[in-house]
């Protein structure tokens, strides 16, 4: 039904959407490592500190069928419905889009009547995903001007190439593939645009064949995981421009462009250069029409005693950082890096984009320092910081520990955990945990977290 | 005197479309606010309010063309069943108009905002000022039939020939359109800001809608 007034979530501009309530709610993906027996889950966590079960978990909504393992997901509509060429405004926010990545099957989840019980509305089978886009592997969930945009990577057959799908906001019907003609690009991960701009950037991992069976060193060490970034023009679907960053920079993920649609900016992170095993951020920029890359934060490597490094790492003595995950406050001024590897967490002031400040750092986990949680400074953790979020304020940042499941097991072959954190974040620069947050969870591995009413990675605006 | 209140409408009606966000003024502001400039709100607004023109100059010429080809009952049945259809149709389908794309020049505008007003009906809610059957020389029977109907149903443009009909009313409603359509775009531009969208942002397609189907029934009356 539609609403009479623009739903309350939705706002024209990052700089309004800052001023929206702090978040009540936390919403997480959970999936079984591999050997469960259970369904993957949706979690529902408190992070309202006034509340009696702060920091713990008050909801859980379990998928109907096993093996999905759930990864990114997102909402069926947000603050670019009030876009003004193509206003939607009375849709309502109210719908999560959870794709399993493993299973190719995708859950619309109702949290409107009740956010502590979500309840599943439609499933989307495997076969229709395959039959109507001809892609799989379905992650990286974003609302924008013509609906739902799913990305996937690969074909149902494993191979590639990976792509967009575009589902309806209202009927969740799938609508087909999103490209009209693309070019060079083959390999796919994130993607998201500049909407003031009618531009689209995509950034590459792997085909499905090339990471499912965790990470092939072999493939590794020849360059074949992703090193690139497409440019895409959003109004006509068409390919554009490949961004090369080099054979030695391999996988390309996380993209965050700039919150405000009248900058030609973005940042895209790198897992690691087979040069050094340093990690590094790069920063894309409009320049006289056309796109251009420039590496804007390089992360080192850190020596380390060998007898503390998984069989993979040993002969290199060094742990490299792995840059998975990043994410930019809405007012486009940090930048929050998240070193699975290293299990450093770090907060760059962007303000001038073409060159970062360190500002923040904390630790938590790593392969080898295993840095413990200030509420349990005796208990050692495994895994690192990897999906990160930013309430819209800018003033509370959450992050969870595990990357994919079958690739957590050759970082952290004695398990990787499961917890998830908060850190409270000066509007001056720095940070530090919430000593009181420390969410652990023995059933399930989590992974994204998304904020009630939107929070720093999930909405886009067309209004400065 | 009496001959002045359909022009009133027709301009009033231009206003009202001029207010909805979803037909121009939007659009003229972000525009504004994308490039940072006043110019680029103005440089919208010709454009937009041609669009706009181009959709109802059809629909009225269409009517116009209708009223004198076809028989007066005919005409009036089937504008009152596109209307009521149109706004049934959208109350229960309300799928909006596929537009990506901020980088528009003076076509894309004109293009766009020709979709909009299309899309919304704007052209059908003018339909029933122009359903009055055209005046017939005396002493014919299709004059006599005429005067009758006239003598019934004081309603819309009476005896003004159609190119002039055509291109007053386009022009009067336009003028209202774009008075609208500036007004509001500098307004919000310069003072408001985007923010009182969230709270001014009524869902008016639901009225607008209810009003085609309402003005369907009223022609029958007519």
């Amino acid at each position: 039904m539609p609403l009479l007034k623009p739903d309350p979530t939705f706002y024209p501009s990052p700089r309004l959407a800052m001023r929206g309530p702090p978040e009540k709610y936390a919403f997480v993906a959970a999936l079984n490592p591999p050997g469960s027996r259970f369904n993957d889950a949706l979690l529902v966590v408190d992070v309202d500190p006034d509340s009696r079960t702060y920091g713990r978990q008050v909801g859980e909504v379990k998928m109907p069928e096993f093996g999905d393992e759930l990864h990114h997901f997102g909402w069926n509509a947000c603050s670019s419905a009030l876009c003004p060429y193509a206003p939607h405004p009375h849709v309502e926010r109210r719908y999560l889009v959870v794709p399993g990545l493993r299973s190719s099957r995708i859950h619309i989840i109702d949290i409107k009547p009740n956010a502590r019980k979500p309840k599943i509305v439609k499933v989307i089978e495997p076969e229709e995903v395959f039959a109507r886009a001809n892609y799989s592997r379905p992650h990286t969930i974003h609302c924008g001007p013509e609906g739902i945009y799913v990305s996937a990577l690969g074909a149902p057959n494993g191979e590639g190439p990976g792509g967009i799908f575009m589902l309806d906001c209202e009927t969740f019907e799938i609508l087909g593939q999103w490209e009209m003609s693309r070019g060079p690009q083959f390999l796919h991960y994130d993607f998201w645009w500049h909407l003031g701009f009618d531009t689209l950037l995509s950034s590459e991992w792997g085909t499905p064949n090339m990471i499912e069976n965790g990470l092939q060193p072999d493939l590794l060490l020849s360059s074949k995981y992703g090193h690139q970034m497409h440019v895409w023009d959003l109004r006509r679907r068409r390919h554009l421009q490949a961004l090369d960053l080099g054979n030695e920079q391999q996988m390309v993920l996380e993209m965050r462009p700039a919150h405000d649609p009248t900058k030609a900016y973005g940042f895209v992170g790198v897992v690691v250069s087979l040069k050094d095993l340093s990690a590094s951020v790069w920063l894309w920029h409009r320049n006289n029409g056309a796109w251009d890359l420039k590496k804007v934060i390089e992360i080192p490597a850190e020596p380390a005693d060998p007898e503390k490094l998984p069989p993979m790492l040993k002969d290199f003595k060094a742990v490299p950082p792995l840059v998975t995950d990043i994410n930019l406050s809405l007012d486009d001024k940090f930048l929050y890096v998240s070193c699975w590897g290293t299990g450093e967490f770090i907060q760059y002031d962007v303000s001038d984009p073409f060159s970062p400040k360190k500002t923040g750092s904390v630790r938590i986990g790593g392969i080898v320092n295993r840095t413990p949680h200030p509420k349990n400074p005796n208990q050692q953790l495994a895994g690192g910081p990897q999906m990160v979020e930013v309430s819209r304020d800018g003033k509370r940042i959450y992050f969870t520990n595990s990357l994919y499941a079958a690739w957590d097991e050759q970082f952290y072959p004695d398990g990787v955990g499961s917890w998830m954190v908060k850190l409270e974040a000066d509007p001056q620069g720095g940070m530090s945990f919430d000593e009181n947050f420390f969410v652990e969870n023995s059933d399930y591995r989590i992974h994204q977290i998304r904020l009630e009413g939107g929070d720093s990675s999930s909405d886009s605006y067309c209004f400065p | 005197m009496s001959d002045l209140w359909p022009w009133l409408v027709v301009f009033a009606l231009g206003l009202f479309h001029g207010l909805n966000p979803a037909m121009g003024w939007l659009f003229a502001v972000a525009l504004g606010l994308q490039e940072q400039k006043r110019a680029a709100v103005l440089r919208a607004l010709l454009p937009i309010a041609l669009g706009h023109a181009l959709s109802i100059g059809i629909i009225i010429g269409a009517v116009l063309v209708a009223r004198i080809s076809l028989p007066h009952s005919a005409l009036k049945f089937s504008a009152a069943a596109i209307l009521f259809a149109f706004g049934l149709y959208r109350l229960f389908r309300s799928r909006h108009p596929n537009w990506v794309g901020m980088r528009v020049g003076f076509g894309d505008l004109t293009l766009w905002s020709f979709i909009m007003a299309s899309a919304h009906g704007a052209g059908l809610m003018l339909i029933p000022l122009f359903l009055k059957p055209v005046d017939a020389p005396l002493g014919t029977a299709a004059g006599a039939m005429g005067s009758h109907m006239h003598s019934m149903s004081g309603f819309g443009f009476g005896n003004v020939s159609s190119p002039s009909l055509l291109s007053g009313s386009v022009v009067v409603h336009t003028f209202g359109y774009l008075l609208a359509t500036g007004a509001v775009a500098m307004l919000v531009y310069e003072k408001l800001g985007v923010g009182l969208l969230r709270h001014a942002w009524f869902n008016i397609d639901l009225f607008w809608m209810l009003s085609l189907m309402i003005a369907g029934l009223f022609i029958l009356f007519l």
